[in-house]
């Protein structure tokens, strides 16, 4: 085993012009991105909340759409940021061979991974900022506590573009990330508390349920929506940064073996 | 001592492979330096050390009287790196490309604007700055991929095989602004497998096999050294045989590929009248040049 891979990240500001790369290309085709981020979440959102919400009662005091609303924030960002971090970080890494273009600057690959990171947060915040001004736009929401979804919806883009290089950096190609969209993401969505209250599943998928940040991210996001402050937020948002730091450093880690070899 | 890049001893393992076995090499500034070997000798591996992307299990090395790879990224912040396989950014244009490359660099928009036209007018795509990398051809990447090198002004020049899969015209393009960068006095250090270029650019040599140096020179001295000064290629269905019954005779050594004979001597005349007298060869009298110390050097088999 080589020590070289497990040292500390060394961060420097020279992440930004990546950052700014990745923007770039970004602005180049936002038309058709926004619309990705924004319809699918919306579609299910009205969907499922107009349409199941209608046959069911309250829950916790609120409509079925509106205790939707925040499951919804929450998974948006985290596909904006998995599907970024995946499949467009894979591009960059494997495809197009940018960071090797990159790696041949006074960049460094502890640069690369921490501007990915930011990268995909940033832009699974777009998507989580979208859906909340449907949210408001809709009267889902009229709490001032929801601004607060606007921070939220970056630490759960870093915490799921961490996760998700993880996977990249283990991936052979793209068809091996059905395997992460299958085997974590989708069990996620439905185990976190998207589409109803953790609560309501059996007492070791709820234990189960505890330990994904999916459903940390919701915990927060729920309250601030009705505007109270969420209980317990202090490990909430601490279990989003262990996600994340830990995702960062493992993440780096591989990295650093696949392009040593 | 004005070495701008110097390894000691260099080795890189990968598991039970040893690619770079005990490296020594000295570039001087200015210089024009080839790296020759074929296909898996090693040559990408020690440009990768060199600029610090990879840690060798052994040796020293230090690139702008910078240790590397302790300080790689200082090092590299005064290098430019033309890689083998193109990685320009389809998404962007050609004049995109150099501002975004520019910044990894720290330089900023209005520095890099500045230095446009002329980076442009070097690489020869004045005409091209904003038109998208996918509709460029095969020597607009590869001179963009260059003037790209350049945006930084780098003192040093890695360059891995910088004319592979180009047609002539574009080649002797890059070769050309090649010649103009030494000129200028920028240190080049570049790998490559086709001899001609090594011999038209290249003050200085090192020819690679199995991750060793095993001959280092200028184009002419290597010849010197490692070869009989003429060459008599010999071909035709007959040829082996004739070899067997003549060749050793007149020749000081000779190699047979195929239905080719290549005969290596100090003094071709007594072989050239021997072969009057067989009309059914045909045969080809030439000096001896970089590719028969190439193939010397490193056999006639095939690396894959």
């Amino acid at each position: 085993m080589n020590k070289r891979y497990y040292a500390a990240p060394q961060l420097s500001l020279r992440f930004i012009p990546i950052w700014r790369r990745n923007f770039m290309v970004w602005k180049k085709m936002a038309g058709s991105s926004i619309l990705g981020h924004l319809a699918d979440p919306v579609i299910y959102m009205l969907g499922l909340g107009y349409g199941l919400g209608g046959m069911l009662p309250q829950i916790g005091g609120t409509s079925y759409i509106a205790f939707l609303a925040g499951g919804t924030v929450c998974y948006s960002t985290m596909n904006s940021a998995s599907f970024e971090a995946l499949y467009s970080g894979f591009a960059r890494m494997h495809e197009q061979r940018t960071w090797e273009a990159i790696l041949n600057t006074p960049v460094t690959l502890d640069d690369i991974v921490c501007a990915e990171i930011v990268w995909a947060a940033s832009k699974s915040l777009l998507s989580g900022l979208a859906v909340l001004l449907v949210i408001w736009l809709l009267g889902l929401s009229h709490s001032p506590l929801s601004l607060w979804i606007i921070p939220l919806a970056f630490l759960v883009g870093l915490c799921f573009a961490s996760i998700g290089l993880i996977v990249t950096a283990l991936a052979p190609s793209y068809d091996y990330f059905m395997y992460y969209f299958t085997l974590a993401i989708t069990p996620m969505v439905l185990l976190c508390g998207v589409f109803f209250p953790v609560d309501r599943l059996p007492a070791m998928l709820q234990n189960v349920s505890s330990l994904l940040p999916l459903t940390h991210a919701i915990d927060l996001a729920r309250p601030l929506l009705t505007n109270r402050v969420p209980p317990g937020f202090m490990l909430h948002i601490a279990v989003l940064l262990g996600y994340s730091l830990s995702g960062f450093y493992l993440s780096l880690v591989l990295f650093r073996k696949r392009l040593s070899q | 001592m004005n070495a701008v890049l110097s390894a000691r001893n260099l080795r890189k393992c990968y598991g039970d492979q040893v690619v770079v076995d005990g490296l020594n090499l000295s570039i001087q500034r200015g210089e024009c330096f080839g790296l020759l070997g074929p296909n898996g000798a090693g040559k990408t591996t020690t440009l990768r050390l060199m600029l610090g992307l990879i840690t060798p299990d052994e040796g020293e090395l230090q690139l702008l009287n910078h240790a590397v790879p302790q300080q790689a990224r200082d090092a590299r912040v005064r290098v430019g790196v033309v890689p083998q396989i193109d990685n320009l950014d389809p998404d962007f244009t050609v004049a995109e490309n150099l501002l975004v490359y520019g910044r990894y660099f720290g330089i900023s928009d209005a520095a890099i604007n500045a230095r446009l036209p002329e980076l442009l007018e070097f690489a020869n795509l004045t005409g091209k700055r904003d038109v998208k990398v996918p509709t460029l051809s095969g020597g607009m990447k590869r001179r963009l991929t260059l003037a790209r090198a350049l945006v930084n002004d780098p003192d040093v020049i890695f360059l891995d095989e910088p004319t592979t899969g180009l047609d002539p015209q574009a080649r002797h393009l890059i070769w050309q602004r090649l010649r103009e960068l030494t000129a200028r006095g920028k240190t080049l250090l570049l790998t490559t497998h086709f001899m001609e270029e090594a011999e038209r650019l290249c003050h200085r040599l090192a020819v690679m096999d199995n991750g060793r140096i095993i001959s280092t020179g200028s184009p002419r001295e290597l010849i010197e050294q490692n070869i009989e000064p003429q060459v008599v290629e010999v071909f035709g269905e007959q040829a082996e045989a004739w070899a067997g019954n003549h060749a050793a005779l007149h020749a000081q050594r000779f190699e047979v590929s195929g239905e080719s004979v290549f005969c290596y001597l100090a003094d071709a005349q007594p072989l050239l009248r021997e072969l009057q007298r067989h009309p059914e060869l045909r045969y080809l009298h030439r000096p001896a040049n970089l590719e028969d110390v190439f193939l010397k050097l490193t056999g006639r088999e095939m690396r894959e």
